[in-house]
């Protein structure tokens, strides 16, 4: 082959430079697909949903008439929902993350745990949904009521607790950990004193995230049976006499966000298309936010760490 | 704390007792405290045991009404009529369909954008990039669903008048959407992670940033890549509630995409909708599609595991 | 006594300065690269011998922040290889580079070698295989990989793949092959092969080579220049800066005084 002549090589060059830029071009077009779908989706909710966002929407009942219906039961039945996951995730999650970094041996009892864990995260939310369905509406009689569906939820997101959690405690230095060895303590007091107060900001970082991800998550609380159109709220937690009467809320029947606008987006009436906009908008508020005091925190939490 | 373990004199001695049976509580206190710790960690095992149990021991009730040859060869799926059929390739077909269509719209937008982040755009845009994404993936998918039935199939229709207002191409767009972000973010890991040097290598011999990409970049990284499209595929195969709210529940044994069908997912759903008494046939039918969910998810993850292997980086 | 004849020039460098940002890598170096002749750059770690050599085929543009000034000119046609009017990617076509640690593709061994050709629009499958065989052979590996060309490169040996990625830069028939300190990741008998490799190529193309190993450079070749500091301290045959330095600097590097 002859050398190239300096003719060719730049016409290769000119060639190539070329479809250089049409790429560039391509990934340009794809991301800003990616935001117009955004700006459709949020801008549509808002636009459609608007004259219903008003403080009647907040605080009325669910109601044959679309003008009159509200999200009372639902934002209200999101809070006591999320409030049970998180009492139950964030225990779980981070002793669990807390064994597999600071206790665990390299054997197979490890090995199997940590398969499960990131099988876990790649099954469907729906299959959750039957899980519960078995065994803690029907097996353990908790029916369907609170208490299910937030047990549900905080298996859903234990995996991206335990994994945020271990991935805080990975980032602590080692001479943090081989510091307070050093003057004698136990391995559970380094972990209460140092590992766990230092890890904080990034569990609660996980933690938020897998709570903005639970928030939406809609298919595991339909197959427990939440209902879609109620008009009551649960009792309020911890009055009613005790000690049953403390916890009535958590086994009452109840609805949540999503459920809501699911309700509402399958009405063939388009009048509910306004409430399903709306609550539409409410939920992504819920979400964005959370999900923004999670970066805010992360955030923070690089200035500070000193090591 | 760093006190010496040894009796000076008699009256140390007592010390020393009290140390002794202070390390034998401790010994115990910190014995009792691993072992919750262990449990905890073990909820994550219980998890799986308990999601075969349930799937798999009301699926033995359903097959023991209904022959494991009729569930995968029957074309209907009508389990709550007098003449019930329970042919599962009627869902399994709504849940191809759907996944291809969001596969064909996630795979080259994520991978194109994930190349393109990678080896192209510059700090600023990558800065920007990455809030899009991670916007992108966190709206909840019954908002997807509300786009989906609310504004893509009306403009849809625009394009094409005989789509019906429940489709399969509807929430199959959308859920490619909703997915494009994690194609994109594990492939621009993957490719981030190859290093300078090969890449300096490609430059070194007269290459473009586009050549080097594709025959260098995109090949070190194909374990990444394939690993980010398996994860997209199993996001597709479980999405409930886009084609819950958008594709009609109506099973539908289609390849066509601009029909309305059922997915094993919306299934699900509709079922639960509705009042089953726990234990009768219908009530059963549940799992069994859930069984097959969780099995075609299952052979994705060992099949993304094997490639994983068989493509390991080659540096 | 034979009369001494200046070689020709393949390229030279002019009142080059580089600046990585703020920090200048590089003072004012004037150097010439002899035709067909073995340079070898040395000097302490950070004198900048890499820096240099890196000018040579515009690597350091793909980094956002660097600067050069002077030039680098390139002969036979006086082209100033650092002007803002010379595209880095024709630089590139016309040099070669080997890298310290052999950085073959995750292609086959053939794919590696016709790699370079086929950025250059080769397509004829029979031409392809006749630089891959002549490229392969000129890198001394040709006999130890000829049965198993659709092999992948990266299952190579550390020293099969330096060899590998010399073939690959030798398939384009390169003007001016770089090489960046290119057995300080091999065993000595791999080093071995590819200081005995660059003895052959060196009748075929110039070398410019960055080592911080004394001795190769030594045995290597012909010219030596001597770097501290991001300064081009001294420059001559290879023979006399190691028997008979001029600079004093020099002189404590190659006594090992220093660095």
């Amino acid at each position: 082959m002859q050398a190239l002549t300096t003719e060719q090589i730049r016409a290769l060059i000119a060639r190539g430079k070329m479809k250089d830029t049409i790429f560039q071009a391509l990934g340009i077009i794809c991301l800003a697909i990616g935001l117009l779908v955004i700006f459709l989706l949020v801008g549509d909710m808002l636009q459609r949903g608007m004259e219903r966002l008003n403080l009647d929407f907040f605080t009325n009942f669910a109601s044959r008439k679309a003008a009159q219906s509200g999200i009372l039961s639902a934002w209200v039945g999101t809070i006591l929902v999320m409030f049970v996951t998180a009492m139950a995730a964030v225990p779980l999650g981070v002793a669990a993350g807390i064994y597999l970094e600071e206790y665990a041996k390299r054997n197979w009892v490890t090995d199997i745990i940590e398969i499960n864990i990131t099988n876990l995260a790649a099954v469907p939310s729906i299959v959750y949904g039957l899980l519960a369905l078995g065994i803690f509406v029907y097996a353990f009689g908790f029916g369907q009521s609170i208490l299910s569906a937030g047990l549900t939820l905080a298996l859903l997101i234990l995996p991206i607790v335990i994994v945020s959690t271990r991935e805080a405690i990975r980032a602590i230095p080692a001479m943090i950990r081989e510091g307070s060895m050093a003057v004698g303590a136990t391995r559970w007091q380094t972990c209460r004193y140092h590992i766990i107060p230092y890890a904080m900001p990034g569990i609660l970082t996980g933690v938020i995230i897998g709570l903005a991800r639970a928030i939406g998550e809609t298919a595991p609380i339909i197959t427990i049976g939440a209902l879609t159109f109620i008009a009551f709220l649960p009792p309020v937690p911890f009055t009613g006499e005790p000690p049953a009467g403390l916890f009535e809320w958590v086994m009452s029947p109840f609805t949540v966000m999503p459920i809501q606008i699911f309700n509402w987006t399958s009405r063939p009436d388009p009048a509910f298309e306004i409430n399903a906009a709306a609550a539409g908008f409410v939920l992504m508020v819920m979400v964005l936010s959370m999900n923004a005091i999670a970066i805010y925190l992360r955030y923070k939490m690089r200035k500070n760490i000193k090591w | 704390m760093n006190h010496a373990m040894s009796a000076k004199n008699v009256s140390d001695l007592h010390q020393v007792s009290d140390r002794l049976s202070r390390k034998f509580t401790r010994n115990i206190s910190e014995r009792l405290i691993e072992a919750v710790l262990f449990a905890a960690a073990a909820v994550s095992v219980l998890t799986t045991v308990g999601i075969v149990y349930v799937l798999v021991s009301e699926s033995y009730h359903f097959f023991q009404h209904v022959s494991i040859v009729d569930f995968l060869t029957d074309n209907q799926w009508t389990p709550l009529f007098d003449d019930a059929h329970y042919g599962i390739m009627v869902l399994v077909s709504g849940t191809v369909v759907s996944s291809g269509v969001a596969l064909l719209v996630a795979i080259p937008m994520g991978t194109v954008i994930a190349i393109y982040l990678s080896e192209f755009a510059n700090p600023k845009v990558r800065e920007a990039a990455k809030p899009i994404l991670e916007l992108l993936g966190g709206i909840p998918t019954i908002v997807f669903g509300y786009f989906a039935l609310l504004i893509v199939t009306p403009l849809l229709q625009k394009v094409f008048p005989e789509l019906p207002g429940f489709s399969l191409l509807s929430a199959g767009l959308v859920m490619g959407i909703m997915i494009v972000p994690y194609i994109a973010s594990l492939s621009e890991d993957a490719m981030r992670a190859v290093p300078m040097s090969m890449r300096e290598g490609s430059y070194a011999m007269g290459a473009t940033k586009l050549h080097t990409a594709l025959h260098v970049v995109v090949p070190a990284a194909v374990s990444g890549l394939a690993a980010s499209y398996i994860l997209g595929i199993s996001r597709a195969v479980g999405e409930t509630m886009i084609l819950a709210v958008a594709a009609g529940m109506q099973p539908n044994l289609t390849w066509n995409p601009m029909e309305p069908a059922a997915t094993i997912t919306s299934y699900i759903v509709q079922v639960a909708l509705g009042d089953l008494p726990h234990g009768s046939i219908g009530y059963q039918t549940i799992f069994a599609a859930g069984l097959t969910l969780l099995l075609i998810t299952l052979a994705f993850n060992i099949i993304g595991q094997w490639m994983r292997r068989r493509f390991r980086e080659a540096y | 006594m034979l009369i001494h004849e200046k070689p020709a020039l393949k390229a030279e460098a002019r009142n080059l300065n580089f600046y990585y940002g703020e920090a200048q890598a590089l003072k004012n170096i004037n150097m010439p690269i002899y035709d067909k002749k073995v340079t070898a750059l040395i000097g302490p770690s950070g004198c900048g011998k890499s820096t240099y050599l890196r000018s040579f085929n515009r690597m350091h543009d793909l980094y956002p922040g660097n600067r050069y000034e002077g030039e680098i000119r390139f002969f036979p046609d006086n082209t100033n290889l650092l002007s803002s009017d010379v595209d880095p990617i024709e630089v590139r076509m016309r040099l070669g580079m080997v890298f310290q640690k052999p950085n073959p593709f995750p292609k086959t061994i053939y794919e590696n070698v016709a790699f370079g050709l086929r950025v250059r629009g080769e397509t004829n499958k029979r031409v392809l295989d006749d630089k891959v065989e002549q490229a392969l052979r000129g890198g001394a590996i040709w006999d130890e990989v000829k049965d198993r060309l659709q092999d992948l490169a990266p299952n190579l040996s550390g020293g099969q793949q330096q060899r590998l990625c010399i073939a690959r830069a030798l398939a384009t028939d390169p003007e001016l092959l770089l090489f960046d300190e290119p057995t300080s990741a091999l065993d000595p008998i791999a080093t071995g092969a590819i200081e005995e490799l660059i003895h052959e190529l060196k009748k075929r193309v110039t070398i410019l080579i960055v080592t911080h190993n004394m001795q190769q450079a030594a045995r290597v070749s012909d010219y030596t220049a001597y770097m501290y500091l991001g300064e081009m301290v001294e420059f001559g045959k290879t023979d006399e800066i190691f028997i008979k330095p001029q600079d004093k600097r020099t002189e404590d590097y190659i006594t090992g005084r220093m660095g």
